[in-house]
């Protein structure tokens, strides 16, 4: 038998290991699965490094891993927001490595962790700072910068709904990255609003449960 | 001089934009074009966090807290919105599927570069977003900004001095003072905003102005 639940959020993080890389999904303050943050910061570990869109706003679960020095590293497109105040601390005291990577290379390499892809070449940032020291090559007249496959021990990922398959449906703009995080992690955590009794509807699964290890409920929306 | 104010400067820029057109708006002063559809004309906006049909702010009734902008606002969606992941967001970028972006600038030069990510300060971490993928593969890029900053410095330039976004992608710059388009002689005037003359913007501006 197929069954992904797990009973509570301590639970669905307790296999996160110190110097563990996470994704986190989420946009702004959408989709961020806030209680599996919460349990990761109960959970002690660190020396983490964290892939994620955002670095956090005011004492927000994402923000207070960073209070509290357990993260090493940040993989980000935006890490800098109203409010990232944590952030830009532990940045401008120089205990946080930052790698600023554009979102849709972000996505991309991602997603290449998840498809089994070697890397790709994409148009964006080439001729500037963020292409530098990276393999460039012009196809067709198009100049690309070379990316590599970008994957993680952990995904940390928040949906609308589950079944016990691990199936998910998403809610309005609170999808983004929750989708391809999930197929690029070793091991994909997902929080969810409903864990619902029935199977959901085929044709309304986003992400595949093939691609989720554990759901757990978490019935806040932020 | 007779600035523009925020709003005036976001309706001016809806002007341009043509029935039917797939518009990707970016964070800050770009999202608020989004109010300003003038009449008659439907536009599908895009926003990078996953949605195309990006409609008004919400009523305190229709208020959804995962229904946001790249500026993390609360908004609406129009009928036709569809929403789906970053990938797809970003294929719809990069793969020239999109008609036109609007982006805020640090700074924009005649050769048509954009610097909209990173400035010169240490301390200060660098934040791009989207900026780059849209550059890459959207074919009008609009920069919409204040024609100088707060204190006078200029951001409409010979070359910009802080790192590049993309290098000659700009096709129109949109300020407060006046609208210029990107030809390969350099800026040239399409409007000014009412009540100023080029020479008084001519006269703040570091980049030569054509007409």
């Amino acid at each position: 038998m197929i069954d992904k639940r797990v009973s509570d959020l301590a639970t669905a993080v307790a296999p996160i290991f110190d110097g563990a890389v996470i994704m986190i999904g989420g946009f702004g303050t959408s989709g961020i699965p806030f209680g599996l943050l919460a349990a990761l910061l109960d959970h002690g570990t660190r020396d983490l490094t964290i892939i994620a869109n955002n670095a956090g706003t005011g004492e927000d679960a994402l923000a207070l891993l960073l209070r509290e020095n357990r993260v090493s590293k940040v993989i980000c497109s935006y890490p800098r927001s109203p409010g990232s105040v944590w952030f830009e601390k532990r940045y401008e005291e120089g205990l946080i490595e930052l790698e600023v990577v554009p979102q849709g290379t972000l996505a991309e390499r991602i997603r290449a962790a998840g498809s089994g892809i070697g890397g790709f070449f994409t148009p964006t940032a080439y001729g500037t700072l963020l292409a530098e020291g990276k393999e460039t090559r012009v196809i067709d007249g198009v100049g690309y910068v070379f990316e590599k496959p970008l994957p993680a021990d952990f995904a940390l990922i928040r949906a609308e709904q589950a079944d016990r398959w691990g199936n998910l449906r998403y809610h309005a703009t609170a999808r983004n990255f929750n989708p391809v995080m999930a197929t690029a992690a070793k091991h994909t955590i997902a929080e969810v609003r409903i864990l619902a009794e029935e199977p959901l509807e085929p044709e309304a699964v986003i992400t595949p449960g093939i691609f989720v290890n554990s759901v757990v409920e978490y019935g806040v929306r932020p | 001089m007779k600035p523009l104010d925020e709003n005036g400067m976001a309706a001016r820029l809806a002007q341009d934009i043509p029935d039917g057109a797939y518009v990707n708006l970016g964070i800050g002063l770009p999202n608020r074009v989004a109010h300003f559809v003038p009449e008659g004309r439907e536009v599908m906006y895009h926003t990078e966090n996953g949605l195309l049909g990006v409609g008004p702010m919400p009523q305190a009734e229709q208020e959804d807290p995962e229904l946001i902008n790249a500026s993390k606002k609360l908004i609406t969606m129009v009928p036709g919105a569809s929403l789906f992941d970053h990938t797809l967001s970003f294929a719809m970028m990069r793969g020239n599927h999109l008609s036109i972006a609007v982006l805020g600038a640090y700074q924009v030069a005649e050769n048509g570069d954009l610097a909209n990510w990173a400035t010169l300060e240490q301390n200060f971490p660098p934040a791009v977003g989207g900026a780059m993928d849209l550059v890459a593969g959207v074919p009008q890029i609009y920069a919409l900004m204040r024609h100088n900053s707060r204190d006078g410095t200029p951001k409409v330039l010979k070359r910009c001095t802080y790192p590049l976004t993309g290098a000659g992608v700009l096709t129109r710059v949109y300020t407060d003072l006046c609208v210029l388009e990107v030809t390969p002689e350099g800026f040239k005037l399409i409007d000014l905003a009412e009540g100023n003359s080029l020479e008084e913007v001519q006269a703040v501006t570091e980049a030569r102005i054509l007409t």
